[in-house]
């Protein structure tokens, strides 16, 4: 219980051990908890953009999807009066095509109706010659008759 | 009780007795015998058994914390980093909220100053008889266990602080200054042998209540443990059980008033006028 030279080694051990812990405990940990507070507040402020970025592209999302909104319904109006353009061309297209088969038909007909009168003008001459002969009983001499006949084709 | 034969005076005698090594009567080196051979041996001799419990626990605390700091991760701290780091962050608070100067030394200072009183205040708890009676089975005469109940231990640390106040004073204020704030307060110039004794003696006061506050605590506590183990066993646990509980407030709570005080002083060595 008296005092003795364990003070000195005491006191000297005391400061050792705070030279030891200044120097290798307190410097690291401390060094170590502001990296942390650092690291912590750096994922803080990345969060915080990250929200603003999040926001940003959600505006932009809904701005993209009305233009692209804007432009379908611009090119379904386009398409659609594309198509009744189209319509209306094939229409007019139609009614040209009409007509030209008409006419050509027509004219068809026209010859055709033609070609049969005449076959049939030949035909009733010769019926009319023969008519003739058998009514006449002789024989005619359709050279010299010919000009009596054609008159008659004529006038069938 | 160690021994039957022994009365229960010379049990207590012995158990705050420490190991003390120096120059026995017959010249030679060796460990002291009871009290009167350990006066005998005067300045010139150590107690081995305060030197080496508070070495082991000083390095103890120093090796952990130190294992800690070179392992430090910054993510998710994990088990004894976090009370580490507690702990650090604990007395990093209390040296901001007490200490107004910038000195780097005052926070490592205070965490030594806390640990390393609490483990050697916390040796108090091992019960009284194991330690000795081990150190007697090695042919040890003596082993005290706690070296806060040694006062070699607490004067020692106290004169170290004592030693930064002094050396702080002179390098905040310089030598004039430590001297003027000796001897021109409270009274002025005139009064300067009246206030060189006030002053001294608010000088002296500190390193002393500092040390004797913790050895009267930790000396007391041990005593109460060692008369609870000179009852009969059958009454010793409901009176020691209680003690060591309380005690273990006590451990802590002296630990930390010397860790405040020693960080009150260098603030007021620190301070231009206080």
């Amino acid at each position: 219980m008296n005092i003795n030279a364990t003070l000195l080694g005491q006191t000297i051990m005391f400061a050792m051990f705070v030279w030891f812990c200044m120097k290798f405990v307190w410097t690291p940990i401390i060094a170590g908890l502001e990296q942390r507070k650092k690291h912590i507040a750096d994922g803080l402020a990345e969060a915080e953009r990250g929200k603003l970025d999040l926001e940003l592209a959600g505006k932009k999302a809904a701005e993209i999807l009305r233009e692209a909104k804007d432009k379908a319904g611009a090119t379904i109006a386009g398409g659609e009066s594309r198509a009744n353009q189209l319509i209306e061309e094939a229409k007019v297209q139609a009614n040209l095509e009409r007509e030209r088969i008409l006419s050509g038909a027509k004219a068809e007909v026209e010859q055709e109706v033609f070609r049969a009168k005449e076959q049939l003008r030949t035909q009733v001459t010769e019926i009319a010659l023969a008519g003739a002969a058998k009514i006449l009983g002789r024989e005619i001499d359709a050279k010299a008759h010919s000009d009596l006949l054609d008159k008659l084709v004529t006038e069938i | 009780m160690s021994s039957e034969t022994i009365t229960s005076s010379e049990y207590i005698k012995h158990h705050l007795q420490n190991l003390t090594l120096g120059k026995l009567p017959d010249g030679t080196l060796g460990f002291a015998h009871g009290a009167e051979q350990a006066k005998a041996m005067g300045f010139w001799s150590v107690n081995v058994d305060t030197l080496f419990v508070s070495f082991v626990l000083g390095a103890l605390f120093l090796w952990m914390f130190n294992r800690v700091g070179r392992k430090m991760s910054t993510g998710v701290p994990s088990g004894l980093q976090n009370a580490v780091e507690w702990a650090v962050e604990f007395i990093d608070e209390s040296v901001r909220g007490s200490f107004t100067a910038k000195n780097n030394m005052v926070a490592p200072l205070a965490l030594t100053v806390f640990f390393w009183v609490f483990m050697m205040n916390l040796m108090d708890l091992v019960p009284v008889d194991y330690v000795p009676q081990l150190a007697h089975f090695l042919g040890l005469p003596h082993f005290k266990l706690v070296p806060s109940t040694d006062p070699n231990a607490t004067f020692g640390m106290a004169i170290g602080v004592f030693l930064l106040v002094i050396f702080y004073s002179i390098k905040m204020k310089g030598f004039g200054g430590f001297v003027a704030e000796l001897t021109l307060q409270p009274f002025g110039k005139w009064g300067a042998p009246v206030n060189l004794l006030l002053e001294g003696v608010n000088l002296i006061a500190k390193p002393i209540s500092l040390a004797l506050r913790l050895f009267g605590n930790m000396y007391a506590g041990e005593m109460i443990f060692i008369l609870i183990a000179l009852l009969p066993f059958w009454a010793q646990w409901p009176l020691s059980l209680p003690w060591a509980i309380f005690h273990i407030l006590i451990v802590t709570l002296q630990a930390f008033i010397f860790m405040t005080l020693t960080i009150v002083y260098l603030d007021m060595a620190h301070q231009e006028h206080h």
